[in-house]
């Protein structure tokens, strides 16, 4: 399925600095849906370039990371059980501090 | 003159009568003003809201309290049929704080003077800098070394003479920042790092004020309301704080000034519609603006956290708790934001910048690696130097060799054997490459102490510092 990621808030370095991927992820090992769980290994595994620890900790996202699908944060939709549909928008942001 | 001296006693008694009915009418004002607020006391619909006042209307005898001047001033505000009397007569009454008086303090501060925010408060214990004043654009050449609050309160005034601005002249901790905030109605974070978040965060819980949070690094901007109308609190949102490898500052990753100038703007805007109770304030929201895509994108958040430690159901914290809060501790970065010092290396792989000069004098064989970001190097570098920047030395570690084996044949008559040295902005960097030098074999590497910043500060002044 196709989905748009996006990476900011400083995460994008860790993908040679590109912000926007358009990327085709499917299902796999026979399942039929796509979990955010198995989007962040995918993402690990195919975009990010270098320091991984900067992005995960655990399966999860690294604690100051925020995520949104479709401009909703993902507590509100379920966290890693989040499960994603074609054409969805997944943001990645890590928060600022600066000022 | 007998005609003259009559005129002026007749003017007196009549000044004197007039006194006399003013006093009159101000005892009657008082009475009639302590019968309302008794009304008022008694009345269900006035409970939860602040009485309105009255002791201002003598000001114009005017039933909103506006003067003229003021009326005057805010003609503009008083005109937009959503905000008029009631907005700014709300704004005249209200007290902000604002926390930080640099990149995002700034606009908020002038625009929160300029607009009639009665009380602002403004807390800050730095002093200004040249390298603050393309984004901190409150402040004026002229007060370079001075407090900011000072500037800053000095700016707010000449804009608005008719409020009030407290100068909060020292930095926030937790032993002063329930006394401080308690004054206030609302709060603005314009803060420059991560302990201060959360400290203010959860002062603000502690108080129950709502927190108008900003950030901006780089060519990106962040803002929200915390602890609104039933919103997250920072904690709710970022339980745990983040490596500290992940929390970039302006000092060191660059911001373009006018990034924090818009974020700090709508910072302003946001406890403007929390103080006059207009529109709806960004709670629960969160507003992220990329500046190089000229992209504004406004996401949902969650709600407040049952789970939250400091306002979830359970949570059970108080000012002494806060007051005893580790917060340096807790997210592993200091409060101040004066640069990181490592120490990393024994102090015999380590070399001052005067000493490195002295040999540099002396003709010795070496060759000086730069490890600074290629972008760094392009501001300013010393001669002869090579520009390998840190995340790309494993790579180009044969370039070292080489540039060794070069050196060495060049003073091959002296029989030594060319020394390594590396350097780089402050001296961090400088000592992880050593020690990854090391391990690699080059075991002669040594960094110069401090950097650039020691080269300029104790050989070459007129070596430029950024």
């Amino acid at each position: 399925m196709q989905l748009t990621l996006e990476f900011g808030g400083g995460l994008e370095l860790l993908c040679n600095s590109v912000k926007v991927h358009n990327v085709t992820v499917d299902p796999q090992d026979g399942e039929e849906k796509l979990t955010m769980k198995k989007l962040l290994s995918w993402v690990r595994t195919n975009l990010i370039k270098e320091r991984p620890e900067m992005f995960m900790k655990g399966d999860s996202v690294r604690p100051g990371v925020l995520v949104l699908v479709n401009d909703c944060d993902w507590e509100l939709s379920g966290q890693l059980d989040t499960i994603l549909e074609e054409k969805d928008v997944i943001v990645f942001i890590s928060t600022l501090h600066g000022g | 003159m007998d005609s003259a001296g009559e005129d002026a006693a007749r003017i007196l008694r009549e000044i004197e009568s007039l006194k006399d009915t003013k006093t009159d009418i101000e005892r009657k004002i008082s009475a009639l003003e302590a019968q309302l607020r008794e009304i008022y006391s008694k009345d269900d619909t006035f409970s939860n809201g602040s009485l309105p006042s009255i002791s201002s209307n003598s000001d114009s005898g005017l039933a909103h309290g506006l003067s003229p001047d003021m009326i005057y001033r805010y003609s503009r505000h008083l005109l937009l049929p959503s905000f008029g009397v009631q907005g700014q007569s709300s704004l005249l009454k209200s007290s902000i704080l604002v926390i930080g008086a640099g990149g995002l303090g700034s606009p908020a501060l002038l625009y929160l003077a300029a607009c009639g925010v009665g009380r602002i408060g403004i807390v800050d214990h730095d002093v200004v800098e040249l390298n603050n004043l393309h984004r901190q654009i409150i402040h004026t050449e002229a007060y370079i070394g001075q407090s900011k609050v000072e500037s800053a309160a000095a700016a707010c005034r000449s804009i608005n003479s008719t409020i009030e601005i407290v100068e909060h002249k020292e930095a926030f901790r937790t032993s002063n920042a329930l006394e401080i905030l308690s004054k206030y109605d609302i709060v603005i974070d314009a803060t420059d790092n991560v302990p201060s978040r959360y400290m203010i965060n959860d002062c603000c819980i502690v108080l129950g004020k709502p927190l108008v949070s900003g950030a901006a690094l780089g060519l990106e901007g962040q803002l929200t309301v915390y602890n609104y109308n039933g919103g997250p609190c920072y904690r709710c949102l970022f339980p745990t704080p983040p490596p500290t490898t992940a929390c970039q500052r302006c000092s060191d990753s660059g911001v373009l000034g006018v990034v924090p100038g818009i974020i700090g703007c709508l910072q302003a805007l946001e406890a403007i519609k929390i103080a006059s109770a207009v529109g709806e304030p960004l709670s629960g929201r969160m507003l992220l603006f990329d500046a190089l895509s000229a992209r504004i994108r406004i996401v949902k958040l969650r709600g407040r956290s049952s789970q939250c430690e400091v306002c979830g159901e359970n949570a059970a914290f108080t000012g002494k708790q806060f007051r005893d809060f580790d917060y340096e501790k807790f997210t592993q970065s200091p409060l101040s934001t004066s640069p990181l010092k490592l120490n990393l290396l024994p102090t015999d792989s380590r070399i001052s910048s005067k000493e490195y000069n002295e040999r540099l004098v002396n003709g010795e064989a070496h060759i000086l690696v730069d490890v600074r970001p290629a972008h760094h190097f392009k501001i300013v570098s010393l001669p002869n130097s090579i520009n390998i920047p840190l995340s790309s030395l494993e790579a180009r570690l044969p370039e070292i060799s080489s540039a060794l084996n070069e050196e060495e044949c060049k003073g091959k008559d002296s029989g030594s054997s060319a020394h390594l040295y590396v350097i780089c902005r402050r001296g961090n960097d400088s000592q992880r490459a050593v020690q990854y030098l090391h391990k690699m074999g080059f075991t002669s590497a040594r960094d110069i102490m401090g950097g650039l910043e020691s080269w300029s500060h104790d050989v070459d002044p007129s070596f430029p510092t950024y």
